[in-house]
């Protein structure tokens, strides 16, 4: 909501400029300008309504096989029929049901994922960076450890001791990804200690924690966003690559990868089967992604005007 | 910086320690008895069972079998495969230049398109050019890879047919195994024809397993040197009249590649996972393709010594990483101590 609107809403009220525009205006005037982020944001609220109302908005159940449309392309295609949009795969199932069910799958890994790792990882970054010493080179070697390993790596290894599961791969991912934020706030901590500010702070009497979360960590925000945003489509992805290799959710659940990995085959003779599950992916992806950027320039304050 | 460069190597090893401890503990998190998963023989008699558990140690205490574990890792004892009974380092020693071969590639086309491109968008911040380059990158790095490489696969191989669809190498020629690089083997064979026959099965699995990197490197590139050239010391170079090239290319990009050293090295991890993918889809002979068979043998020896090579790997390159950071940033290399 800009201050303009407001202004042409309700000309009555007493003047404006009396009143300073909320944070959240503030934040919205900067977010508003950046269009990519917007169009971003609008998918993925398209994607989160799918995801909560698949049940009523999906022509089909996603497990629902229609025996006498095999392999039907989708609509516009030569063949095809408004009965499925999409096309069906394999067995006779609704493509575009199934996608729809499979964004209740996705979100809810990047949403899990990104929650565990960026609250444990930013207070390991801090502590780290605060408390440097000992404490600093016990929790980087930690993280070596764990970024020795490439996420999809572990994740698989995870796999191959518990057997394959959603559950297994989000928290494998989430260990993996979690050490990128650490880094990157002690990094971001250790430049920012030896800046005026801090050290006003510091004189003025600032406890630790409060320097560490409220004088300090505002001015890391902006790597962390960045980070968070691609932490989300990683999640995504990786939990999807899992799926696609037979080893995150299993058949028959309509997760994006795992509708990749059985439509492999068709590739040369039923190009939606293969098309669509990906896309589904790459979109949502890309509109984290749009929004992590337009999240960036509205809330870092080097980077306003 | 001798000093420096010990200190970093030192750092190194408690994080392989800490590597070979999760190794050591995947056989004995496994559900089902270590005996029969090392030797890969079930349903083996009371005798052997004793027999085989007494010549694997198993009847030891722990801390002696973690002990004997690092003393043989040490030695370059990682176990046999269970399916092809040969030693897992031979067999990821002969694997692993497929996949350096394949990354190197990879992360060549993402720096050699990437870089330019992220500086160039920087310099040029808010043009077209700027804002559909980030377009691009922001799409590249959002691509699920093992979907991508589907789709090349079916534009540039099911429909153009200009490029093969899997291996490295055409079935016409034989190559003799030199170096195991592909490439390299090739230029050094008499056969004609071999080197653009391994080259054109390079292509697609390169700049797929590259796509990722280059959105990566472009991104980071344009956004630090965006940074630094809002910094004061390029508005003094700007203001004391030096060429706009030599502000970008001495002034700015010298403390811009600081982070993009970073990204890039963490990039290896990216690889290696990326690796897995595209050598699974292209059915490129590496290290992805036969730690993906493991599993799905449940060999776990190769499992495990494959997974505590590929982190020696990517330990080796990080430490190379922070090493460059220090020739980089002096201010690092003298405060690291």
């Amino acid at each position: 909501m800009t201050v303009e609107s407001q202004i042409d809403a309700t000309p009555r009220e007493p003047l404006p400029t009396a009143r300073p525009p909320s944070a959240f205006g503030e934040f919205w005037h900067y977010f508003a300008q950046n269009k990519g982020a917007v169009a971003g944001l609008v998918v993925i609220l398209i994607v989160t309504f799918a995801a909560v109302f698949a049940d009523l908005i999906a022509p089909y159940s996603p497990n629902e096989q229609f025996r006498d449309a095999i392999l039907q392309p989708p609509f516009w295609a030569e063949g095809g029929s408004f009965q499925y949009l999409m096309g069906t795969d394999d067995v006779g199932r609704d493509i575009l049901s199934r996608i729809i069910h499979g964004a209740r799958l996705s979100l809810l890994i990047g949403a899990i994922v990104v929650t565990l790792s960026l609250a444990v990882g930013v207070v390991l970054g801090l502590i780290a960076g605060f408390a440097r010493g000992v404490t600093d080179v016990l929790i980087m070697r930690l993280c070596d450890i764990m970024l020795a390993l490439p996420s999809l790596l572990l994740a698989i290894v995870i796999v191959a001791v518990l057997g394959p599961s959603l559950t297994n791969a989000m928290i494998a991912i989430s260990l993996v990804v979690l050490p990128h934020y650490t880094r990157l706030t002690r990094a971001a901590v250790i430049t920012e200690l030896s800046k005026d500010y801090v050290v006003a702070s510091k004189v003025s009497g600032a406890g630790v924690l409060r320097l560490m979360f409220i004088t300090v960590l505002p001015n890391c925000t902006a790597p962390l966003i960045v980070q968070a945003t691609l932490g989300f489509s990683t999640a995504i992805l990786d939990a999807a690559a899992l799926g696609f290799l037979g080893l995150g959710a299993q058949p028959p659940t309509p997760e994006w990868g795992t509708m990749l990995a059985s439509a492999r085959e068709f590739v040369s003779r039923a190009w939606w089967v293969v098309t669509f599950p990906g896309l589904a992916i790459l979109i949502t992806v890309l509109a984290f992604n749009l929004l992590g950027d337009g999240l960036r320039d509205a809330l870092d304050p080097k980077l306003k005007r | 910086m001798f000093r420096f460069f010990l200190t970093r190597f030192s750092l190194i090893i408690p994080t392989f320690i800490g590597v070979t401890l999760l190794t050591f503990a995947l056989i004995r998190l496994v559900p089902g008895d270590p005996v029969e998963l090392m030797a890969g023989e079930r349903g083996i008699s009371p005798e052997r069972h004793a027999e085989l558990r007494a010549a694997m140690g198993l009847d030891k205490p722990l801390l002696v079998q973690y002990g004997d574990y690092i003393l043989n890792v040490v030695q370059g004892d990682l176990g046999n495969s269970v399916v092809t009974r040969t030693p897992v380092l031979d067999e990821f020693m002969t694997l692993f230049p497929a996949t350096i071969e394949l990354s190197v590639c990879a992360i060549l086309f993402a720096m050699i398109v990437g870089l330019p491109l992220g500086i160039l968008a920087a310099v040029k911040r808010g043009s077209i050019f700027d804002h559909s380059l980030m377009g691009i990158s922001l799409t590249g790095y959002s691509m699920p890879i093992f979907w991508w490489a589907l789709l090349l696969i079916l534009l540039f191989s099911v429909n153009l047919g200009w490029t093969p669809v899997s291996g490295r190498i055409s079935v016409m020629y034989w190559v003799e195994p030199v170096t195991n690089f592909m490439l390299i083997d090739a230029l050094l064979s008499d056969e004609e024809g071999a080197f653009s026959s391994a080259l054109s099965h390079l292509i697609l699995p390169a700049i797929v397993l590259g796509t990722v990197p280059l959105a990566v490197i472009a991104r980071m590139t344009r956004s630090s040197m965006l940074e630094v050239l809002g910094e004061d010391y390029i508005r003094t170079a700007r203001a004391k009249g030096l060429a706009p090239l030599r502000v970008v290319a001495q002034h700015a990009l010298r403390n811009a590649l600081i982070p993009v050293v970073t990204v890039i090295g963490l990039q290896v991890g990216v690889l290696f996972a990326g690796a897995i993918l595209t050598e699974t889809i292209f059915a490129w002979p590496g290290i992805g393709k036969w730690l993906i068979e493991s599993v799905a043998r449940r060999d776990y020896p190769v499992l495990q010594g494959g997974v505590l090579l590929v982190a020696a790997v990517i330990m080796i390159v990080n430490l190379l990483v922070d090493l460059t950071y220090g020739v980089l940033n002096p201010r690092i290399r003298h405060g690291g101590h």
